[in-house]
């Protein structure tokens, strides 16, 4: 078991080197000279010079990567371009907004889609299974877009129902005031996806002979469905919602922007608008390693809830 | 097809019994058309031209009302606090002259009240910009999924086949780019290239797409490696590339097919979310991303009808697009022979 993460750890190290060089031949080589885009459009080469060696971008290509890794190493990417922030700052002071409406999105997201993929899934083949199937693909079919756009404009702006948008002080007022109408969002979106990968994971487990086995035994179909089926079919869904976690926290940037919540994905957002490269390489590794954590994390944990799968 | 035509035909036997998928099928055909149709120039070429007055509603709710008259009495309100004070509004006449320009209404041309599905911000016609962002969103859609796919089965190929340092460093390849999220490794690009236009969407979702079908093409590869068929052309001296793409591609390029569908829909979602944040197609043409980021400012007036056409544009085509790749994946998956 240790051999097994000190291996896959020092696995880490080649892809993490891979993801450096990506982010480093991005920024360095196809985003161009950045002094630039800093120096804006009325600028002489003494100030382009100067920018250019406050950014270091004048010294070759081995220090300048150098310089990267030492600050991925000690975890201080400077300062954003664009508002002059350290950027570690920038993360420590938008994780608790993005947690406070990823976390409850998540929860309710999760209940309900498990809810509706075991309906579907034991009423499987049946006119409501193939309904409600073709209901989530055509829901999928609408662009995340659409349900902010038209979510904000009739709940909060017609109605009156939530805040437009908005930020607040206190942790119960954002939850309970501002981060309401985003969940709701979040859900409405994250539902369709969810029900059909659930519902597969349902019928993979309903098709396994011990189900057959707890059947003919006598088993309530009720007892069969939510204790055994449930418990194996909560495996993947557990390490998937896992897996979708480094990803959500930067892919949630489209709600943040729109309802106002000043989250990581907000700044990554405004980040990519505004060129601001230092937050958006920082994000890109910071992120990159959290998705390695969270595979490894995901790994063990299959192994400690299932011990019959071996880990290699 | 000649290589195989026994599993093709299985494959459209099977399909040609599902109903929905035909129908899917057809529609797709259809949109393939108009996308056609509109990059030949036979359709939609004037959709710029600004025919009708400023957000004329579509026909079936009928004209706006003339701005004159009836604003002086949805501005009721106010007009009747100045009466308070007993003040006659000195720009009433420069205001009114305003918004019968505004409006369209110069002596010089004569502007559409109303079109059928309504008009922007321009007087530009909503229907035929629907047409023109389908042309858009779809061929990136099909060309970057067909850059994807390509990639993905080359490398899957070269690595599932060959094996060795090639399969490593690849499976390098692979784990670096899967572990940063999709949607934030397009942004990072398309952050630094920080360059409008059809080819560079493209470019950027194609280059970065082709992980998922790289894994299934690696894994079907190694599969087919070692069974009698390629060791049976590897004897009578047949080189590794014509054993690669010649004898193996055929047996798994259904695998590639339901991908590369699975793909244009992903990567025309994506297209629509990179066109709405400024980083899509550029002004001098439009997508239905560019159409949800005008109509974003438009649903706040109550104008509805341009998000209306685009999410409707939109949500029909990958609805048939998606339920067509479930139809094909059970039409062409081998385990159900």
């Amino acid at each position: 078991m240790l051999a097994y993460v000190v291996r896959r750890l020092w696995q880490f190290v080649p892809t993490l080197l891979g993801v450096v060089l990506l982010v480093f031949f991005l920024f360095n080589f196809v985003g161009g000279d950045p002094a630039y885009l800093l120096a804006g459009k009325i600028s002489n080469p003494a100030q382009i010079e100067n920018i250019r060696r406050q950014l270091g971008v004048d010294q070759p290509y081995a220090v300048q990567l150098w310089i990267f890794i030492k600050q991925i190493a000690s975890g201080d990417f400077g300062a954003s371009w664009s508002t002059n922030e350290r950027v570690s700052e920038i993360f420590a002071t938008r994780l608790g907004p993005s947690l406070t409406v990823l976390v409850p999105l998540l929860a309710i997201s999760t209940l309900l889609a498990m809810a509706a993929a075991m309906l579907v899934a034991y009423l499987r083949g049946s006119l409501t299974d193939r309904a409600i199937m073709i209901g989530c693909t055509v829901g999928q079919s609408i662009s995340i877009l659409v349900y902010i756009l038209v979510f904000q404009y009739v709940l909060a702006y017609q109605l009156g129902w939530f805040p437009v948008q908005g930020w607040g002080v206190s942790f119960a007022e954002n939850l309970l005031r501002y981060s309401l109408l985003a969940i709701i969002v979040g859900v409405a979106v994250s539902l369709a996806p969810d029900i059909r990968l659930y519902r597969s994971f349902f019928l993979d487990e309903i098709n396994q002979d011990y189900v057959r086995t707890a059947r003919a035994k006598g088993l309530s179909e009720h007892r069969v469905m939510w204790v055994h089926v449930l418990r194996n079919a909560a495996i993947p869904i557990v390490t998937n919602i896992l897996l979708q976690l480094p990803g959500l926290l930067a892919g949630a940037f489209l709600i943040e922007r729109f309802f106002g919540i000043p989250g990581i994905g907000r700044e990554v957002i405004l980040a990519v608008e505004r060129s601001d490269f230092p937050i958006i390489k920082a994000v890109t590794i910071y992120v990159a390693v959290a998705t390695m954590i969270v595979n490894l994390a995901a790994d063990l944990l299959y192994k400690a809830i299932d011990p019959r799968v071996q880990l290699k | 097809m000649n290589a195989s035509p026994g599993v093709w035909l299985l494959a459209w036997r099977r399909f040609e019994r599902d109903r929905l998928g035909l129908a899917c099928l057809l529609v797709v055909l259809i949109y393939g058309a108009v996308m056609a149709a509109a990059a030949a120039g036979w359709i939609v070429r004037d959709w710029s031209e600004e025919v009708a007055v400023t957000y004329a509603p579509p026909t079936f709710l009928g004209p706006e009302a003339p701005l004159g008259a009836p604003a002086a009495a949805a501005e009721a309100a106010p007009q009747g606090a100045l009466e308070d004070y007993g003040i006659p509004d000195p720009l009433a006449d420069d205001l009114a002259e305003i918004a019968r320009e505004l409006a369209g209404a110069s002596a010089t041309e004569t502007r559409a009240a109303t079109l059928a599905l309504g008009a922007d911000k321009w007087g530009r016609d909503v229907l035929k910009k629907a047409v023109k962002g389908t042309e858009t969103s779809l061929f990136v859609g099909l060309v970057a999924a067909a850059l994807a796919a390509f990639l993905g089965t080359l490398f899957g190929a070269l690595a599932g086949y060959r094996g060795g340092w090639i399969d490593d460093l690849f499976n390098w390849l692979y784990s670096v780019f899967t572990s940063i999220p999709y949607l934030l490794l397009v942004l990072a690009v398309a952050a630094v290239v920080n360059q409008k236009g059809i080819l560079t969407v493209i470019l950027i979702l194609g280059l970065t797409g082709w992980t998922g079908i790289f894994r299934l093409i690696r894994a079907e590869y190694m599969k087919h490696k070692a069974r009698e068929y390629v060791l049976a052309a590897d004897a009578i001296g047949a080189s590794e590339g014509r054993r690669m793409f010649v004898h193996i591609l055929p047996n798994v390029s259904h695998v590639v097919l339901v991908q590369l569908s699975l793909h244009v829909v992903l990567f025309i979602k994506s297209e629509v979310i990179l066109s709405f944040l400024g980083f899509g197609v550029g002004v001098d043409t439009v997508s239905w991303g560019s159409m949800l980021a005008e109509a974003q400012s438009e649903l706040i007036l109550g104008k509805w009808w341009q998000i209306a056409a685009a999410t409707f544009a939109m949500a029909v085509l990958v609805t048939a697009f998606s339920l067509l790749t479930d139809a094909l994946r059970d039409a062409l998956d081998p385990r159900l022979k």
